[in-house]
């Protein structure tokens, strides 16, 4: 049974049409990254396998069952393009946040707080507030906070956009081991052709609004990734290839007139 | 959310003192205006020979505060409960009603623009009415003026706030499966808590003048507004004066605690927490 399953599904906003036709099936334990130009449409994807917003037209499938009733089982964890943390609670309180609402007891949700805050580097942080990070440590706060109650599923939107390279590549490596260890299914944006290729078992390409998948690439890489895979010529060879099935998405939409 | 750069100290934990300690610095430059501008006041009487009636001297109105201290303190307590009753009565039905609305959204809809045609209303023209609803003598009628003058401040303010959550907060809380309790608890009231005490501070000036100026269409004898009254119809109007400073002390004390809530509550606000 596919984790994810998309059937034909079409997004408008009044006017303005954010994807259009997608059909897209994700089986479990699947690394599958959105790639496509600012505005095509991943975001809205990603908030319709979510249930957060309904697709105009087609049908969202999570885990065999209608994507609100995912969401009420909470099947997934998110991750959003901005950090969105709760300014009144501290670092520590807003990573344990859905263990609260998952009615998990203080000892067990202590012990997993600071097992996360170690993950992404922000021990020592625990009291202090959302204002008093930086972008890039609330994002930390956030990627933690969504890995923190082990979803099956994880939606990620451009997790590490606010990284620099070193944390980025740290975090690429961790996420990595977590989807190993937990055989967890990830679906992730991101604008970065390497950061895609280093992460994902299948790299999927979206054209310009509308949003359509134009190309979906197997990344037939050798698991587990490792540092020296960024080094392979087949990697660099994916890269090409996903970097010119972007391109071809991009030209195809100018070109006729 | 706050996108502010990386700042990496704790938020000080350090006791009421040293809150209050920093305030005194703070509050210096204020303290030496208010200094300055007595001294002018009494300075310029003294200079141009004002009569006691038009405005009489700081120095006489301290006198006179120090003589009927206790009169006035008498009156200025009594005044004070009214406030303070009608404020805790206005500003909680007002937070109660205000979660009502926002929780079920076609009736806020229904009624938000009354209440904010309502707050425009100088509803202190209700005085003469509520003295007639209950006895001038009784306390209950300027609670309620007060109460109702405080209301509408803090349900525009409450529900401005309990709706102006982030929908991207939203979103998250939905994600976890979060019901509509959860999510008022979680995020609607601590994203509304700035906006609820700023309408609460504005309603500790208006309780105080619901009360005192309730008073002047009537009231007890031991009251302030009608101690003011009083002095003034017989032109004992440095007696007046100190009443009125009487009445500006209790409603500073208000605001100065509603305030120090604020702070206390506030915490992961950058401005109240430093
Ligand atoms: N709530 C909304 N209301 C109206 N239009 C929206 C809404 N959300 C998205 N859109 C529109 O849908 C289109 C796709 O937006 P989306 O956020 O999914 O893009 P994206 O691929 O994530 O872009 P980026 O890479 O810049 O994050 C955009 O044109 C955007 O203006
Ligand atoms: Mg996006």
């Amino acid at each position: 049974m596919s984790v994810v399953q998309i059937k034909d599904v079409t997004k408008r906003f009044g006017e303005t049409t954010a994807v259009e036709g997608i059909d897209l099936e994700i089986e479990p334990g699947e690394f599958v990254s959105l790639i496509g130009p600012s505005g095509c449409g991943k975001s809205t994807l990603l908030r319709i396998i979510g249930d957060l917003i309904q697709p105009t037209s087609g049908t969202a499938t999570v885990n065999g069952k209608p994507a609100r009733q995912a969401r009420i089982d909470r099947d997934y964890g998110i991750v959003f393009q901005d950090a969105v943390l709760y300014d009144w609670r501290t670092v520590s309180k807003n990573i344990a946040l859905p263990l609260e609402l998952a009615r998990w007891d203080r000892r067990r949700r202590v012990d997993k707080v600071k097992e996360m805050l170690e993950l992404v580097e922000l021990s020592g942080f625990e009291n202090h507030y959302p204002w008093q990070l930086s972008g890039g440590m609330q994002q930390r706060v956030s990627i933690a906070r969504a890995l923190s109650f082990d979803p099956a599923l994880l939606l990620m939107d451009e997790p590490f956009g606010a990284l620099d390279e070193m944390t980025r590549e740290r975090l690429n490596m961790e996420l990595l081991q977590i989807w190993e260890a937990s055989s967890s299914t990830v679906v992730f944006v991101t604008h970065s052709i390497a950061e895609a290729v280093f992460l994902s078992t299948r790299v999927v390409v979206m054209s310009p609004r509308p949003g359509r998948i134009s190309n979906v690439i197997s990344i037939d890489l050798p698991q587990p990734r490792t540092a020296t895979t960024r080094e392979e010529p087949h990697f660099f060879e994916l890269v090409t290839a996903v970097r010119e099935a972007l391109h071809l998405g991009h030209d195809l939409e100018r070109a006729p007139v | 959310m706050s996108t502010t750069p990386a700042a990496v100290q704790p938020v000080p934990r350090g006791g009421l003192g040293r809150l209050v300690g920093r305030r005194v610095v703070d509050w210096l430059p204020a303290v030496v205006v208010l200094v300055g501008v007595i001294g002018l006041w009494e300075v310029l009487i003294r200079a141009l020979d004002v009569q006691a009636f038009l405005l009489p001297k700081p120095s006489e109105i301290a006198r006179t505060l120090w003589d009927n201290r206790h009169e006035l303190w008498t009156a200025g307590w009594f005044t004070f409960q009214e406030a303070l009753g009608g404020f805790l009565l206005g500003s909680g039905l007002a937070i109660i009603v205000a979660l009502v609305l926002a929780r079920w959204r076609l009736l806020g809809a229904a009624l938000l623009p009354f209440a904010i045609a309502a707050n425009a209303i100088p509803i202190i023209a209700f005085a003469p009415i509520t003295n007639t609803w209950f006895s001038p003598l009784n306390k209950s009628s300027k609670i309620v003026i007060a109460a109702i003058l405080c209301f509408f401040p803090v349900l525009v303010n409450t529900l401005r706030g309990l709706t102006s959550v982030n929908p991207r907060a939203l979103e998250l809380m939905h994600s976890y499966a979060a019901g509509q309790a959860e999510i008022f608890r979680r995020v609607r009231i601590p994203t509304a808590l700035p906006f609820i005490f700023t309408g609460l501070k504005v309603a500790t000036v208006l309780a105080m003048i619901g009360a005192v100026v309730g008073e002047y269409f009537g009231g007890a004898l031991n009251a302030l507004g009608v101690l003011i009254l009083t002095r003034a119809r017989v032109f004992q109007f440095d007696e007046a004066w100190a009443g009125i400073v009487v009445a500006c002390l209790m409603g500073l004390a208000l605001y100065i605690a509603v305030a120090a809530l604020e702070r206390l509550t506030l915490r992961w606000v950058p401005s109240t927490s430093e």
